[in-house]
C-alpha cells in the first residue's frame, strides 16, 4: 500500500506537466468540436424527425436508434480504411490527426443528438403544434418554438453526445494513433498508462475525465433555467 | 349578411384509422354570427373546430373559407391570421403569462411586442395581476383565461372556441361571456363556440347546432332549436333525456 502511494506521488509532477495540459486541451478541443458539429447537424435533424409522421420516419428512427449502439471500434476500423493511404479519402491526409478523431467522435455522437432530440420533440403535446399553427406561426416558427419548449431534452442530447465523445477510446485510438503531443487524449492516455503499469497516473487521468463530465453536466443543468412546461 | 358565407362545409368527413370523428354533409356559417356547437363528449366538436381552423385536413370533402376551398395547413398565411382557435385544454408555452399572450402578436410583426395591447386584454379578462407569473404556476381556469387572452389580443375575424369556460367558476364564465359579447359588439367577429352546456348555448348562441357521433343532427336559430327542435334526438338532448 505504502509503495503504491509513493509511486503515485512520484509521478504527480510528471502528470501535471506540460504533457498533461496538452492532453487535456486536445481532449476538450476534439470532444468540443465533435459535439458542436453533431449538435449543429443533429438538432435540426432530430427536430424534423420528431415532428414528421411520413412513411420513412419509423425506419429512420430505427436507424438512428441502431446508430446509438454503433461499436466505436467498427467506426474506427471503417474510418481507418477510408483514410488510410490506399483508401478513397487518403487525399485528405487526416489519418493520425485530430481531424480524424473529430470525425470519428462526430459519427458516434450524432445518433445520440438526433435520437434524444427527436424523443424530446415528439414528447411535446400534439396540440401544441396545432395551437401554434392556429396562432399564425409558419412551419419554421413552429419548429423554433417546439425546439425551445423541448430544450431540456435537447440539452440532455448535447450532454449525452459530450459524454459519448469524452469517454470514447476505440475509434480515436485507431484513427488518431495516440501520438504524444499530437493525438493523445485523456482516454488513450489512460490506456497507455495502464499498459505501462502506471495505475496511479491512469487513475488520475480517469478522475480528470470524470471531473470534465461533471463540469459539463453542471453547466448544462445551469443552462436548463426554469423547467419547461411540458415535463 | 354577405352572399359568401364565412365557412361552408360540403360532404366533409374526418377519419382516424377506421374511426369516423366527423361526418358533416353540409354546414354554412355566416360572417359575424355566433354559432354554438352542442354535443356530448366525443361527439366531434373539437375535430370540427380543428377542421375549420385548418390545423387538420378533412379525409374527404370541402371546407370553404369565404368561398375558397383550402387544404388543411395550406391555408394562405394572411387568411390564417384571420382565424384563431382556442383549445379545450389550454396549450401554453413556458415562460410568463405576458410572453404567452404576446406570442401571436410577435409572429405577426418584427417590431417589439405592443405591451399596451397585452396589458389591455389582460385587464379586460381580469387577470392583469398574473402578467408576470410563470404559466406553470397557474390553475386550470387561469390558464384557460390566458389562452383566451392570447387569441383575443390578435383581434381575429373568426374565433373558434372549444369549451372555453370548461374549467371556470360561474363568475368567470359570466365574465368570459360578457367579454366576448363586448368584442363581438365592437368588432365584427364570427364565433364558433363548442360547448356541452345547454344553458350557455342558449345564452350566447344566435344559432345552435347539435353534433352526435360526428354527425350534424340539426342547426337552427337558438330560440327555434330550444323551443321547437325538428329532430327527436335534438328534443331528447335539449330535454336531458338522451342517454349516450
Amino acid at each position: 500500500m505504502a509503495g503504491e502511494v509513493k509511486y503515485r506521488v512520484e509521478h504527480w509532477p510528471e502528470f501535471l506537466g506540460t504533457d498533461f495540459i496538452t492532453i487535456l486541451w486536445l481532449t476538450l478541443r476534439v470532444s468540443g468540436t465533435s459535439v458542436l458539429l453533431s449538435s449543429l447537424v443533429g438538432i435540426p435533424l432530430g427536430t424534423w424527425l420528431g415532428l414528421s409522421c411520413g412513411r420513412p420516419v419509423p425506419l429512420l428512427r430505427l436507424l438512428v436508434q441502431t446508430g446509438m449502439a454503433l461499436p466505436p471500434v467498427v467506426v474506427g476500423l471503417v474510418l481507418y480504411i477510408l483514410l488510410s493511404r490506399s483508401g478513397p479519402l487518403a487525399w485528405l491526409g487526416w489519418l493520425f490527426t485530430p481531424q480524424a478523431m473529430v470525425v470519428a467522435q462526430f459519427i458516434l455522437a450524432l445518433p445520440f443528438v438526433i435520437g434524444i432530440t427527436q424523443s424530446a420533440v415528439a414528447a411535446m403535446p400534439g396540440e401544441l403544434r396545432m395551437q401554434l399553427l392556429s396562432l399564425g406561426a409558419t412551419q419554421w416558427q413552429i419548429r423554433q418554438t417546439v425546439l425551445w419548449e423541448a430544450r431540456q431534452g435537447v440539452l440532455l442530447a448535447v450532454a449525452a453526445a459530450f459524454g459519448r465523445s469524452l469517454s470514447e477510446v476505440g475509434a480515436v485510438l485507431m484513427v488518431g494513433g495516440n501520438i504524444q503531443g499530437h493525438t493523445r487524449v485523456l482516454t488513450t492516455a489512460v490506456v497507455l498508462e495502464t499498459g505501462k503499469g502506471q495505475f496511479g497516473v491512469a487513475l488520475a487521468l480517469g478522475a480528470t475525465l470524470l471531473c470534465l463530465a461533471l463540469l459539463a453536466n453542471a453547466l448544462i443543468v445551469r443552462l436548463h433555467g426554469s423547467p419547461p412546461l411540458y415535463e | 349578411m354577405n352572399e359568401l358565407p364565412q365557412f361552408e362545409l360540403r360532404q366533409v368527413r374526418k377519419q382516424y384509422g377506421r374511426t369516423v370523428a366527423v361526418d358533416v354533409e353540409h354546414l354554412r356559417i355566416e360572417a359575424g354570427e355566433t354559432l354554438c356547437l352542442l354535443g356530448p363528449t366525443g361527439a366531434g366538436k373539437s375535430v370540427l373546430l380543428r377542421l375549420l381552423a385548418a390545423v387538420e385536413r378533412p379525409t374527404v370533402g370541402e371546407v370553404r373559407f369565404e368561398g375558397r376551398d383550402y387544404l388543411g395547413d395550406r391555408l394562405p398565411r394572411e387568411t390564417r391570421h384571420r382565424i384563431t382557435l382556442v383549445f379545450q385544454r389550454p396549450v401554453l408555452l413556458s415562460g410568463s403569462v405576458s410572453r404567452n399572450v404576446a406570442y401571436g402578436l410577435r409572429l405577426r410583426t418584427c417590431l417589439a411586442c405592443p405591451k399596451t395591447e397585452v396589458a389591455r386584454i389582460l385587464e379586460h379578462l381580469g387577470i392583469a395581476h398574473l402578467a408576470d407569473r410563470a404559466v406553470r404556476t397557474l390553475s386550470g381556469g387561469q390558464a384557460q383565461l390566458v389562452a383566451l387572452a392570447r387569441a383575443l389580443v390578435l383581434k381575429p375575424d373568426v374565433l373558434l372556441l372549444d369549451e372555453p369556460t370548461a374549467h371556470l367558476d360561474p363568475a368567470h364564465v359570466a365574465l368570459v361571456e360578457r367579454v366576448l359579447r363586448e368584442v363581438a359588439a365592437f368588432h365584427p367577429i364570427t364565433l364558433v363556440w363548442a360547448t356541452h352546456n345547454l344553458f350557455q348555448a342558449r345564452r350566447v348562441g344566435q344559432r345552435v347546432g347539435l353534433l352526435l357521433n360526428g354527425r350534424l343532427i340539426e342547426v337552427a336559430a337558438a330560440d327555434v332549436f330550444f323551443r321547437e327542435p325538428a329532430d327527436p334526438r335534438t328534443r331528447d338532448f335539449v330535454e336531458g333525456r338522451m342517454i349516450y
